[in-house]
C-alpha cells in the first residue's frame, strides 16, 4: 500500500508518541508507527511510580504515564506490528507488517526509537556463556510483563536506575539479591532509588566493584566479584564469591539509530535544540538521542520534536544557523550538540565528576546555574532564550564552587 | 541546637524525582529538633514518617485470567507501611483478576487496613 502524509513519528514510546501528539496540535497529519501491538514501548514493563511528576504533573507508573499520553492519540493513525525497513533520501518510508510491504511519501519524519542495552557479551568477562544471565530489561520483562521467574538467588551488575528497580522487584518476588556490584565509586542511578529500592531492603551496595569472572555448567553457579582500582583493574585479594543462578546486568543503554544511520550520530543522533537532525527533514528525540533519567525530558523532547517537524513540514521553519554547544570542563555529556539562536533551548547536562557544589556557566552568554550534590547519574537542565546570532559558539564549563563562609 | 545526644539521619526525599537529600534531627524520644534540606514541606513530613514507621507505595503485579497479557501491573494508591510489603505480597500472589480490567480499577479496597486501595495501572482487554 502507498501512504501520504506530513510526518511521520518512528517508534511509540515516551518520545513517539508525544511527538505524534503534538505535530497533530500543530496541524500535520501524522502516522505513527510501532513495532509491538501495543504504545508505550518500555513503559509498558516499568511498573514502578515515579514518571510524569513533570509532564503530567502527577506521579505514574510506567503503565499509566503511556495511558495518559496514548488517550491524546486519538485522532492519529498508529500502524502497529510494523517495521520499517528503510529511510530514502526522496522522504520515503519503506516498512513490512503482516500484510506485506508498503510505502509512505511523507514531508518530515521524527526519530523515535529510543536504545537497547548494552549485553554482558560486550564486556570483558571470562567464563562460558552459560544460562542465568539476563540484561535487567530482559529480566524486567519476563517479571512484569510474561509472569517467569529467572532464577532464585541473583547478584545485579550495575547500580543505574533499571538496576536498582530490578533489584526491589526481585527481593519483592521472593528472589534473593546476594548484592549489586557497581563499578564507579558512587552509584549509577537516582539517589531516591537507592534509598527504596536497596536500603529499604538491605540489600548490599559494593561500590568500585565489578563481576571479574562466571561460574557453572549450563547454568550459572557461581558469580566472582573484585574491588577495582581507579583505572577499572581488579585489585588482587579483594575476590568475593556469591553462589547465585542468577545474574543481572545494567551496564548501559546504546541509542538505537538503525534505520537511519546515515544521519551524523555519536552514538545518538546528533541533534539542535530543534530536535534537527543532519539531514533537515528528519528530526529525533529520546534515548536514540542521547540516554535521559527522566521519562518526562523525554516525552518534553519529543513534544518539542513532533512540533517542529510539523512546521516543517507546513514550510514554515526550516533552520537558520547552527551555533555549536561545546562541552568545557567537568562536563560528561551534553545534548544538544547544536542550537538554532532564534529558538528557546533546553540544555541536559551531566558533569563528568561529582561536586558538593557545582557552578555550571553557559559562556558567552552568562547564564550560571548551581547544583547541590552535582553527579554525573543526574542531569542538570537549563533553559535558554533564543540569543545574539553573532555568536559563533556557546560552551558549558562545570566548577567547584568554593563558600566563602566555609 | 544540637546536642551529642541527638540522633541524626541523613534521607533521600522520595516522594519525587527532585530526591533531595534530607536531614532530620531528633531525639530518642522521635521528638524532631530540625529537618533541613528539603525543598517543599512533603519533604519534613517524610523525615518525620521516615525515622518512625516508613511508607511507600507498593507496585506489582497480578494474574489475569483471559486477557491479552497474562499479567496487570497494580499498585497502592497511597504509601502503605513498608513493614506490610511482605504480608501484602503474599496475598497478592493469590489473586487473580479477570479481564477485561481498566486502569484504575479497585482489586481490594482499603487493602489491608491501611486506608488505600490496590488498583490495575494497565488496562488489559479481554482475549
Ligand atoms: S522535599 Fe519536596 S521537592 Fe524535595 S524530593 Fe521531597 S517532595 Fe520532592
Amino acid at each position: 500500500m502507498k501512504y501520504n502524509t506530513d510526518v511521520v513519528v518512528i517508534g511509540g514510546g515516551a518520545a513517539g508518541m508525544a511527538a505524534a501528539y503534538s505535530a497533530r496540535e500543530n496541524g500535520a497529519n501524522v502516522i505513527l508507527l510501532e513495532r509491538d501491538e501495543d504504545t508505550g514501548g518500555v513503559l509498558n514493563q516499568c511498573i514502578h511510580n515515579g514518571f510524569g511528576l513533570q509532564y503530567f504533573k502527577k506521579d505514574l507508573t510506567g503503565p499509566e504515564f503511556k495511558e495518559f499520553a496514548k488517550e491524546r492519540l486519538k485522532d492519529i493513525d498508529i500502524l502497529f506490528g510494523t517495521y520499517v525497513l528503510e529511510i530514502r533520501k526522496d522522504k520515503t518510508i519503506i516498512f513490512v507488517d503482516k500484510r506485506g510491504i508498503h510505502e509512505i511519501q511523507t514531508k518530515a519524519l521524527v526519530m523515535a526509537t529510543g536504545a537497547r542495552e548494552r549485553h554482558l557479551n560486550s564486556l570483558p568477562v571470562p567464563g562460558k556463556r552459560i544460562t542465568g544471565i539476563f540484561t535487567a530489561g530482559l529480566a524486567q520483562r519476563f517479571i512484569n510483563l510474561e509472569n517467569l521467574k529467572p532464577g532464585s538467588k541473583a547478584v545485579i551488575l550495575g547500580s543505574g536506575d533499571i538496576g536498582l528497580i530490578m533489584a526491589r522487584r526481585l527481593t519483592l518476588e521472593g528472589i534473593k539479591v546476594e548484592a549489586v556490584l557497581e563499578i564507579m565509586p558512587y552509584p549509577g542511578g537516582l539517589e531516591r532509588n537507592v534509598q527504596q529500592c536497596l536500603k529499604d531492603f538491605g540489600i548490599p551496595l559494593y561500590l568500585s566493584h565489578t563481576v571479574i569472572a562466571v561460574e557453572g555448567d549450563r547454568r550459572l553457579q557461581k558469580v566472582i566479584a573484585a574491588e577495582v582500582d581507579y583505572k577499572w583493574d581488579p585489585i588482587p585479594g579483594t575476590e568475593k564469591e556469591f553462589e547465585v543462578d542468577t545474574l543481572i546486568t545494567s551496564v548501559g543503554l546504546i541509542p538505537q539509530i538503525k534505520p537511519a544511520d546515515f544521519l551524523e550520530a555519536d552514538p545518538g543522533f546528533i541533534v539542535s535544540n530543534t530536535n534537527q537532525t543532519s539531514e533537515d527533514w528528519i528530526f529525533a528525540a529520546g534515548n536514540c538521542t542521547v540516554i535521559f533519567d527522566l521519562v518526562d525530558y523525554v516525552a518534553k523532547e519529543g513534544e518539542k520534536a513532533g512540533k517542529y517537524a510539523a512546521l516543517y513540514a507546513k514550510g514554515e521553519y526550516t533552520q537558520s544557523k547552527k551555533v555549536k554547544v561545546r562541552k568545557g570542563e567537568n562536563i560528561g555529556i551534553l545534548h544538544p550538540v547544536y542550537i538554532d539562536p532564534t529558538q528557546e533551548s533546553t540544555l541536559y547536562i551531566r558533569v563528568s565528576k561529582v561536586f558538593d557544589r557545582a557552578s555550571i556557566k553557559v559562556e558567552p552568554l552568562g547564564v550560571e546555574v548551581i547544583e547541590n550534590d552535582a553527579r554525573p547519574p543526574e542531569m542538570v537542565v537549563i533553559k535558554l532564550k533564543p540569543f545574539d546570532e553573532n555568536i559563533d559558539e556557546i560552551e558549558v564549563i562545570a566548577d567547584e564552587l568554593i563558600s566563602k563562609l566555609g | 541546637m544540637s546536642s551529642s545526644q541527638n540522633l541524626v539521619k541523613e534521607l533521600t526525599c522520595v516522594r519525587c524525582p527532585l530526591g533531595c537529600k534530607v536531614r532530620i534531627e531528633y531525639t530518642e524520644e522521635l521528638e524532631v529538633i530540625d529537618v533541613a534540606g528539603n525543598k517543599c514541606p512533603r519533604g519534613r513530613e517524610y523525615a518525620i514518617q521516615e525515622i518512625s514507621d516508613p511508607h511507600r507505595i507498593l507496585v506489582t503485579s497480578v494474574k489475569v485470567k483471559n486477557g491479552k497479557y497474562p499479567l496487570a501491573s497494580i499498585k497502592t494508591t497511597e504509601a502503605i507501611p513498608l513493614r506490610l510489603f511482605d504480608e501484602a505480597m503474599r496475598i497478592i500472589e493469590k489473586l487473580e483478576i479477570e479481564a477485561p480490567v481498566k486502569m484504575g480499577d479497585i482489586i481490594i479496597e482499603n487493602f489491608l487496613d491501611t486506608g488505600a486501595n490496590l488498583i490495575v495501572t494497565r488496562s488489559i482487554e479481554r482475549l
